[in-house]
């Protein structure tokens, strides 16, 4: 099943929550929608299930619009929304044999006792949804989602609001599901697309500002050295200094350990080696080299810039891999 | 299972699990036999005029708290989002909502006719009225159930949606009694014709008359189509 989304927009009132999102998902791809809260996930993942229609643009399900075709793209689409909510009156296998019976799967009782099996809801399926805890309420919003073998599965947040165990559980369950399927699934924490995904889109303020694979987005990123010093000088002439270096593109001043000490954290371009610089610098001024150290631009570093940048300033379209805006690191 | 069929079973589960619905049914049943019976005594007559002619202003209340959680519910929790990704057509959720808030009405009803057969016991009951009585009393009934679902589908607050159903109902009801009737001059013919009240006076007699079945049948069809009209074009919370 191949989705492609075409300069969606999607307006509540006079709030534009998406500002035109293009994008297409190839089949068997987990894709990641990364993003902070109030980025625009949960409203693109309705969008995407039907759920919510869009204010303009358009979602082609293999070609055709989905909103001509709804119910027969419902019928291949497993979904789990934000929170998942459930009915707490109905017990684990009433709620399943709904399901199956909404989605008109063939062998309902053959298909969910492979569901729970995959689940690990088995001695669950008499008890109450109402009294389970967090992480098998969890299971049980997954296990519907399953039913009837959908071509895509669209998790909006799976594992929010889980302990450490069950989120490694979860997280093993949506790789096995992806090895079969399509998985869109959307998250605010980076882990999570690292662990899971296939490709990652990044999103803010209802638009797309990054897209690659989490290797793409780091070797991106990798353009730039974060570099780490703590040098033996007054704070004000060491800064000064720092930032005239060649290749600096941002310097950011830290807690100094101990007082005469200044602690410096700056990034700067990888063509030239800015560590041999600092030290000769040092030398030059007789300021002791304390420390130095060189931390990996990681793909936390790419979220926050993005994310943190002004919606404006950055042109994203579907073709393009990210782009990393040069702004200070702040 | 059909898909609709699955729907109608999980919401008339819903309603028999609701305590709310259980307390105004009682209620319903404990104050509609505590009023027949002591005017039953007073007049001494096997008949079950008293009853049908309270009927609409006991249904009042107890139909809004039927169809209140109906959407308002399903919104609160959230699961009107898996409601409505499931491949079933929008008009067969709606339409099965409905056909289990009926059952569940019938249910209600159907308990109350412990009064005709303790009449029946007492003096001679002629059951054809009762029974035309009690099929026009549903079929009223559904038609304010149907109003009320759609209002419940305007909310996600069930009392929100008790409280504007009630106020709907009380409108459309009050504008065919005699005093509003009497005020309104040119346009009481109007109020005549459109009021569930004066459609209720023939059912209460127990005669049900293809006009007045008609005219309930299309309330339910109108709100129904709303409730539809309302979901196709959702830009909801
Ligand atoms: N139904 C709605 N009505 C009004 N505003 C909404 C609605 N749904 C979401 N929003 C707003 O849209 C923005 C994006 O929300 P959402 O898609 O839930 O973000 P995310 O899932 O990325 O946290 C938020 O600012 C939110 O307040
Ligand atoms: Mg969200």
């Amino acid at each position: 099943m191949d989705i492609e989304v075409k300069n969606l927009r999607k307006n509540f009132g006079q709030t534009a929550v998406l500002n035109g999102l293009n994008f297409r998902v190839a089949s068997g791809e987990i894709l990641g929608f990364l993003g902070p809260n109030g980025a625009g996930k949960t409203t693109t993942m309705r969008v995407l299930t039907g759920f919510l229609a869009p204010t303009s643009g358009q979602v082609l399900v293999d070609g055709r619009d989905l909103l001509d075709q709804s119910v027969d793209v419902r019928q291949k689409i497993g979904y789990l929304p934000e929170n998942n909510p459930l009915y707490p009156e109905l017990r684990v296998f009433e709620y399943l044999r709904f399901s199956a019976a909404a989605k008109q799967v063939a062998q309902p009782d053959q298909e969910i006792r492979k569901v729970v099996a995959g689940c690990g809801l088995r001695d669950r399926v008499g008890q109450g949804i109402g009294t389970l805890s967090k992480g098998l309420r969890q299971r049980v919003g997954l296990a519907a989602a399953l039913l009837g073998n959908p071509e895509l599965v669209v998790l909006d947040e799976p594992t929010s609001g889980l302990d450490p165990n069950q989120i490694v559980e979860i997280r093993h369950l949506i790789r096995d599901i992806g090895k079969t399927r399509t998985v869109i699934l959307s998250t605010h924490i980076l882990q999570e697309v690292q662990a899971s995904c296939t490709r990652v889109l990044i999103i803010n303020r209802g638009q797309i500002v990054g897209q690659g694979t989490t290797a793409e987005l780091t070797t991106q990123a990798a353009g730039r050295r974060r570099v780490e010093a703590i040098i033996a000088g007054p704070e004000d002439a060491v800064c000064a200094a720092l930032q005239q270096l060649p290749g600096v593109a941002s310097l950011e001043q830290q807690v100094a350990p101990a007082a005469g000490e200044t602690a410096v954290a700056l990034e700067a371009e990888k063509t030239r080696d800015v560590r041999r610089d600092i030290f000769e610098l040092c030398v030059e001024r007789h300021w002791p080299l304390l420390e130095l150290k060189v931390s990996a631009v990681s793909l936390e570093d790419v979220f926050h810039r993005l994310t943190t940048e002004q919606p404006q300033s950055v042109t994203a379209t579907t073709a393009t891999p990210v782009t990393v805006p040069a702004i200070p690191h702040s | 299972m059909s898909p609709a069929l699955s729907v109608y079973t999980k919401e008339l589960r819903g309603q028999f699990f609701s305590l709310t619905a259980y307390v105004f049914t009682v209620v319903f049943l404990v104050t509609s036999n505590w009023l027949f019976f002591q005017s039953f005594f007073l007049f001494n007559q096997a008949s079950l005029r008293t009853y049908f002619d309270l009927l609409p202003w006991y249904l009042l209340l107890l139909v809004p708290a039927v169809s209140m959680r109906t959407w308002a519910e399903e919104k609160r929790q959230g699961t009107a989002e898996l409601l409505l990704t499931l491949p079933i057509p929008e008009w067969q959720v709606v339409v099965a909502k409905f056909a289990a808030n009926a059952t569940f009405l019938a249910a209600a009803l159907a308990f109350s006719l412990t009064l005709p057969i303790s009449v029946a016991r007492l003096g001679d009951l002629d059951w054809g009225p009762v029974i035309g009585g009690y099929l026009g009393a549903w079929l009223f009934g559904c038609a304010y159930l149907a109003m009320g679902q759609w209002i419940s589908g305007l909310t996600s607050n069930q009392i929100v949606a008790f409280l504007a159903t009630i106020a709907a109902s009380f409108a459309l009801l009050v504008s065919g009694i005699s005093i509003t009737l009497a005020s309104a001059g040119p346009l009481a013919d109007v109020l005549y014709r459109l009021s569930t009240y004066t459609h209720f006076q023939s059912v209460a007699k127990g005669v049900l008359d293809l006009r007045d079945i008609v005219y309930f049948l299309s309330l339910i069809g109108l709100f129904l189509y709303l409730n539809v009209y309302t979901l196709i074009r959702r830009h909801w919370r």
